[in-house]
């Protein structure tokens, strides 16, 4: 295009004009968008024209799995189902259990004064598809803002926690996944009660305890569960397991990497839970946190104190 | 060599047949792929097609929309396919009257060149803003693109090799 065209034949401005005109248009959504974050007006109205789209994209997937379970066989199904009232059986008992616990618990609290333990709300969701993305470990699932999903919700699966929400549109919302490089979660040490944050190892598909020193007490094995001082995920919900420390002498902190206990990269259905901890405003002159939890339960690390 | 294939004179091309291509390639991206990384960017090929085959019609405002559109689709950085479009339109206007003139494996090449330096694009801007590098699997999906090429361009020039007036004694 090194020619120029005679002016009598409009052709708009030239091309390189153009580049430098869609180029720093994109540059300035980059920066809004990483920076500010205030982009996500516009992100959730071109979500809703992508929506259909998705629909249809992840609608054959999902005829050819309705297909395949109608010609189920039936000796699987009637195995499932014998399986299935087993363990309804024993969860059966175990709610029950639960339940006389639950009010016997929450007849103690009012007696000590306690604010009562929060109501969990969960909603069922299925997901769509993985994010398409190879840099983020992300899944969109098929409930939005319309269905009352919120940002900083926390999703499960039947073992434990799969990741939280972090960004809804109106009708499908977005999972980032415990394994994602920016994600970290509060947990607590079942067998000790010490606190600890697991963050992402990014492709490992692992998990991390960051800055814990190099003789904390933490065993291979040891079970993590969510501790709720974030007030984001609820409090006891399985994460991960311990499966390698490395102490090395040199190093302050110890490596601590941690198998998720949920099925991360597996499961269909999921469901969030949203909680209503009602926790004390941060007191005025205390530190402030570097970074306001946006939902994403990153927080300075608690003094690592077992109880 | 050129004066040895045949020439064809293709009917103009139709709008409804650009915008149901692009329909189909968000569509194909949209699919839910196990491994996204394996997976040729089809958005990207569509357009490279239609930047080269139609630099008039189709170019960097088209280029920058869709990326918008996989942008939002795919949740990432809003702006991240949308700067690699825009570029990858441009690269591919500015070639689009040399590569035509070019056999098919060679004109595959040049487009295997067009994706990975869209992808490396996206690469980028996503490693300025603090992710991880995804590992070099990432180069297979623009060099899949890139032997899509004859396929794709088959395709989508189909339309333009109808005949005008339907012969019944003709096959095609």
């Amino acid at each position: 295009m090194e020619h120029t065209p005679p002016p009598f034949f409009k052709r708009g401005p030239a091309p390189l004009v153009r580049l430098a005109f869609f180029a720093s248009l994109s540059i300035a959504l980059l920066v809004i968008d990483a920076r500010f974050k205030y982009a996500e007006i516009l992100r959730s109205l071109i979500a809703v024209a992508a929506y259909p789209l998705q629909q249809v994209a992840t609608a054959p997937g999902q005829f050819a799995g309705r297909i395949a379970g109608f010609f189920a066989s039936q000796s699987a199904l009637q195995q499932d189902n014998a399986e299935l009232r087993a363990k309804l059986v024993s969860s059966a008992q175990d709610a029950q259990r639960f339940e006389a616990t639950a009010a016997e618990l929450e007849q103690l609290r009012r007696l000590i004064g306690a604010q009562g333990r929060m109501d969990l709300k969960s909603t069922a969701v299925e997901v769509l598809y993985s994010g398409r993305d190879p840099f983020a470990r992300k899944l969109l699932v098929d409930k939005g803002a319309t269905h009352g999903i919120l940002p900083g919700q926390a999703v499960i699966d039947e073992t434990g926690v799969v990741g939280q929400v972090t960004r809804v549109h109106p009708l499908v919302a977005e999972v980032t996944l415990l394994i994602d490089k920016d994600q970290a979660i509060p947990v607590q040490v079942v067998r000790n009660g010490l606190r600890a944050v697991a963050f992402g190892s990014g492709s490992a598909g692992t998990l991390e305890l960051r800055f814990m020193a190099a003789n904390a007490e933490i065993q291979n094995g040891d079970k993590l569960v969510t501790s709720g001082i974030d007030g984001t995920y609820p409090p006891g919900l399985p994460v991960a397991t311990v499966v390698r420390i490395e102490r090395d002498a040199v190093a302050a902190f110890a490596r601590i990497v941690c198998q998720p206990a949920a099925g991360v990269e597996r499961n269909r259905y999921l469901l969030t839970l949203s909680t209503d901890a009602k926790l004390p405003p941060y007191p005025e002159d205390a530190a402030q946190p570097e970074r306001k939890g946006k939902g994403k339960g990153k927080r300075k690390k608690e003094s690592a104190d077992a109880r | 060599m050129l004066a040895e294939r045949p020439q064809y004179i293709l009917l103009p091309v139709k709008i409804g047949t650009i915008v149901i291509s692009f329909v189909a390639a968000l569509l194909l991206d949209f699919l839910p792929w196990k491994d996204v990384a394996l997976v040729p960017d089809f958005v990207a090929l569509t357009l490279t097609f239609w930047c080269v085959r139609q630099p008039r019609l189709v170019g960097l405002g088209v280029g920058w929309l869709l990326g918008l559109i996989m942008d939002t689709g795919n949740g990432v950085l809003l702006g991240q396919h949308a700067l690699a479009y825009s570029l990858l339109a441009f690269a591919a206007i500015t070639l689009s009257r040399r590569i035509l003139w070019f056999p098919w494996l060679h004109q595959a090449m040049h487009v295997a060149l067009l994706l990975i330096g869209a992808k490396s694009v996206e690469v980028l801007v996503r490693l300025v803003a603090g992710a991880q590098f995804p590992g070099w699997t990432i180069i297979v999906g623009p060099l899949l693109g890139a032997v899509l090429w004859p396929v794709v361009s088959f395709l989508l020039l189909a339309p333009q090799r109808r005949p005008v007036e339907i012969d019944e004694n003709r096959p095609i």
